[in-house]
């Protein structure tokens, strides 16, 4: 039996061994350098489409993170999804009539929400509602569009998946 | 045909009896440690058996794992011409599979086997018995501290493997194969959530109590002599090993 001081300074090692690496996975390898606190505020809006956006996705301006979506709901009454905005207390002076979008970091990166600012003089409040919204662009409907449009544009051309036949 | 068919009805029966029992001691256990965490002195001394000293294999063990996963992860997304996403790959397989079903195996051999043999040992030379005789629990003395200790440790072990695991990726993705340090910590941070961190936690914490218990349950019931010590100590290891890959899988569907 090895003297109890010994025991009791490895034990007391041990387990602040293991706590700092608790802190280290939490704070070094987590997301949170954002985390709001008591004074931040909701804002509403309703979206078409929100296309992948998922709760606790950010909420950003000009880059920066300012927020994150808080809940997501669908409204059967306005066929639309309300989308509830927690914005950090410290940015209390977004213009109201700033229009969110629901937008993609990188090429596959996931789905956040930005604020572009309007002109208003007035600021947004705890539980106003975003008037101006743009929905999630939907890749499909992209493309599905652009072929239609090629297609009104040119009514007698080769349908446009014929066209790289002309190359020979 | 009849024999057969008795055989796995009894293997069946054993099995349930077995589970049933373990269940049992786990309760017991369960009820003593309120009482228990008062006398924390022994708690302490098997902090330091099962957890101090389970403390270097367990960051050798670590440090290789996540430098194994950073040349395998590698070359595997090199592949796909996406190296970058190295870190997110050691980071969630660290955290969410690797670092508490590793930890929980290698702490089913290191300590569990210990906690076994001491116990069992204890059962053989009459140590127990004598407890007995003199009015001291042993289920008190003996056998809440021990899986106490474990079930402290655990946790911290798994915390420790994963931080490790991580340098030890970073060490070979970022000094050996040259991706750029911030964007690899970058990439972890920004898709990394606490959740995960909580799933890894949770896990080490249920494979500790899982661990301890069978550890502590077979070494108290072994087979008073040398051989049924030594049937106990492996009986530890292999029960564990297979109990803690079915949690890991219940869990994993649990927190999905």
């Amino acid at each position: 039996m090895r003297p109890s001081r010994t025991i009791d300074i490895s034990t007391g090692l041990f387990v602040l061994l293991g706590f700092a690496a608790i802190l280290f996975l939490v704070t070094q390898i987590t997301n949170r350098e954002f985390t709001l606190n008591s004074t931040s505020y909701r804002l509403r809006a309703e979206f078409e489409n929100i296309g992948g956006l998922k709760a606790g996705a950010p909420v950003s301006m000009a880059g920066v993170t300012v927020g994150r979506v808080e809940d997501i709901q669908y409204d059967q009454k306005l066929y639309k999804a309300v989308v509830t905005l927690r914005l950090d207390g410290h940015y209390d002076e977004i213009p109201n009539d700033s229009d969110a979008s629901i937008l993609t970091s990188g090429l596959l990166g996931g789905q956040y929400v930005g604020i572009s600012p309007g002109g208003s003089e007035e600021y947004f409040k705890d539980g106003d509602q975003v008037t101006f919204v743009q929905d999630a662009v939907v890749l499909e409907n992209l493309i599905s569009k652009y072929l239609f449009n090629t297609a009104t544009k040119q009514p007698d051309a080769p349908a446009p998946e014929a066209a790289p036949a002309t190359q020979e | 045909m009849p024999s057969l068919l008795r055989e796995l009805g009894e293997g069946a029966t054993n099995f349930f009896e077995r589970a049933g029992r373990i269940t049992r001691f786990g309760l017991q256990l369960a009820a003593l440690t309120p009482t228990s965490l008062l006398r924390v002195r022994p708690v302490i001394e098997q902090v330091y058996n099962t957890g101090a000293l389970s403390l270097v294999i367990i960051m050798t063990c670590g440090l290789f794992v996540g430098m194994v996963l950073g040349l395998q992860g590698y070359e595997m997304l090199n592949r796909v011409g996406s190296e970058e996403y190295l870190g997110t790959a050691a980071a969630l397989s660290l955290l969410k599979e690797l670092g508490p079903v590793v930890t929980a195996l290698l702490f089913a051999g290191r300590a569990g086997t210990a906690l076994a043999a001491e116990i069992g040992l204890m059962r053989a030379t009459d140590q127990i018995a004598a407890m007995e005789i003199m009015a001291v629990d042993p289920m008190r003395r003996v056998v809440v501290p021990r899986f106490l200790g474990g079930v402290i440790a655990m946790p911290l072990l798994t915390a420790t493997f994963i931080a490790i695991g991580m340098f030890g990726a970073q060490l070979i993705g970022v000094q050996f194969f040259g991706i750029d340090q911030g964007s690899f910590w970058s990439q972890i941070r920004g898709t990394v959530e606490l959740d995960d961190v909580a799933e890894g936690l949770i896990k080490g914490a249920v494979f500790g109590v899982a661990c301890s218990l069978i550890a502590v349950y077979e070494g108290y019931n072994a087979v008073p002599t040398a051989e049924g010590v030594g049937r106990a100590t492996t009986r530890t290891v292999v029960v564990s090993a297979v109990v803690t890959l079915v949690l890991d899988y219940l869990l994993t569907a649990l927190m999905l």
